[in-house]
């Protein structure tokens, strides 16, 4: 299967990159790993005229870490180094997790963790335990730089919040909060190999045995990632009991909007929403209390 | 527009003018002729393909050939170069049956370089978490997973007897 015929540009600064994506517009897609991009040049699905490589901006494989600042992962950070990198596992283990179970070893040694983000995927697997650490987005453009939470960026399956001559530098994660704990859960059919047929991330902030934060976030049960905020309602302020999280898995599974697909059916999903909602916050609730 | 790259192929340097468009796949297999990498789905699903770049397993279909300036790339030509004794890996997939139609087992072996390098002493589990990218249609991995275990072993003991000579 080959690629349709494109050109190619590497620029070496951001900023280089910014400029060429003002001037080009919707001609041009930018590539980070290509395991996504590629494959659809390869069906026929996109057909760019130019392909933007930011394989030369060194500043973007960067993956670093601050205490007042919290984590950086880079545009061209591997999903393979994210996974393995100490301070990414020691504390941010659910944004690890969520790296080393997407897909194979190879496109793990390709694909990017930011890539997953702008691919929009409504599966993608580094989605939701990113939105639960209340990342955000650093985008630049010709102009200077924004920020927006990831929470914010998706429009729909494959669609985000990027103007013409923006590109997203990386994602920045706050630092994890005292007493908090955030978990990743996923079901497939065929284990990481194959797309979630649905993913929940919970992030819970326990202060003196009261749940002062909570966020529950849904992947692949909608066009875009969500959050579960009634059920998040529910468990805000009280105690995280069992029961509570019953009611909140509950909750979440009637939030969720899924659709049938290849991958699952709506009714399915919508199920699996509850028995992964109540996973997530379970780990979530011990790994705060151990913190 | 052609653009000039210069790779490192299993040591040997080659300077190539590359459409953007060409995969890795195709130049390694239609201008370099190193045809012991194959393709198969092209969209980085089954690991006939895989090669490794500057030590890091990858799917050569998925790869522009253009990014590939200054790196090193290892095929399975280059595990046992011409004439010389087969690699540790690769007795053990002949030693251990692993080969039925061969077409997996230029990735397979390179999956497995990967990860005998990062992880020379991989449990069962491990073998098979570090193969899942690559599929193989005849054995149904046993025979496989057995070879990476035998080969783990076979390392071990050459890396053990060349410290001792040292």
């Amino acid at each position: 299967m080959g690629l349709p015929k494109f050109n190619y540009v590497a620029p070496e600064t951001v900023q280089e990159a910014c400029q060429i994506l003002e001037k080009l517009g919707g001609q041009a897609k930018v590539m980070a790993g290509g395991t996504d991009l590629l494959i659809k040049m390869k069906h026929g699905a996109l057909r760019p005229k130019t392909i933007v490589g930011l394989r030369k901006i060194k500043e973007l494989r960067k993956i670093s870490f601050r205490k007042n600042q919290g984590l950086f992962i880079g545009a061209m950070a591997l999903l393979e180094e994210v996974a393995s990198h100490p301070k990414v596992k020691k504390l941010y283990p659910a944004v690890a997790y969520a790296a080393s179970q997407t897909a194979t070893v190879q496109i793990r040694n390709m694909g990017t963790v930011v890539g997953n983000i702008c691919n929009a995927a409504p599966s993608a697997d580094n989605i939701p335990s990113l939105m639960a650490f209340g990342a955000e987005l650093i985008i630049a453009s010709p102009n200077g730089e924004r920020r927006i939470l990831l929470e914010n960026f998706f429009k729909g399956p494959g669609e985000v919040n990027l103007n013409r001559g923006e590109l997203v530098k990386g994602v920045l994660v706050p630092p994890p909060p005292e007493g908090s704990g955030v978990s990743y859960q996923f079901i497939s059919q065929r284990s990481k190999v194959d797309i979630a047929a649905v993913c929940v991330a919970a992030m819970v902030v326990i202060d003196k045995g009261r749940t002062r934060d909570v966020k529950i976030v849904l992947g692949a049960v909608a066009p875009t990632p969500i959050r579960a905020l009634e059920a998040e309602g529910l468990l805000r302020g009280k105690k995280l009991a069992d029961r509570s999280i019953q009611k909140a898995a509950e909750q979440a599974s009637q939030e969720a909007r899924p659709i049938t697909d290849m991958r699952a059916t709506s009714e399915y999903r919508r199920l699996m929403v509850a028995v992964l909602t109540k996973r997530a916050l379970l780990e979530a609730r011990q790994m705060a209390l151990a913190s | 527009m052609m653009h000039k790259i210069s790779i490192k192929v299993n040591g040997d340097l080659y300077v190539l003018s590359v459409e953007p468009w060409k995969t890795l796949n195709q130049v390694l297999r239609e201008d370099l002729n190193l045809t012991g990498t194959k393709l198969g789905c092209g969209t980085g699903d089954c690991g006939a393909c895989t090669v490794l770049v500057d030590g890091r397993s990858v799917t050569s279909c998925l790869t522009l050939a253009v990014e590939m300036d200054g790196k090193e790339i290892l095929t399975v030509e280059g595990l046992a170069p011409a004439g010389e004794e087969l690699h540790p890996i690769q007795r053990a997939f002949v030693e251990k049956g692993a080969i039925q139609c061969g077409y997996c087992t230029p990735g397979m072996e390179l999956s497995a370089l990967y990860l005998l390098k990062n992880n020379p002493s991989p449990s069962e589990a491990e073998i098979r978490e570090a193969l899942s990218g690559n599929l193989c249609r005849c054995t149904g991995y046993n025979k496989i997973v057995e070879a990476v275990q035998w080969a783990a072993k076979e390392l071990k003991a050459e890396k053990s007897k060349s410290t001792r000579s040292k």
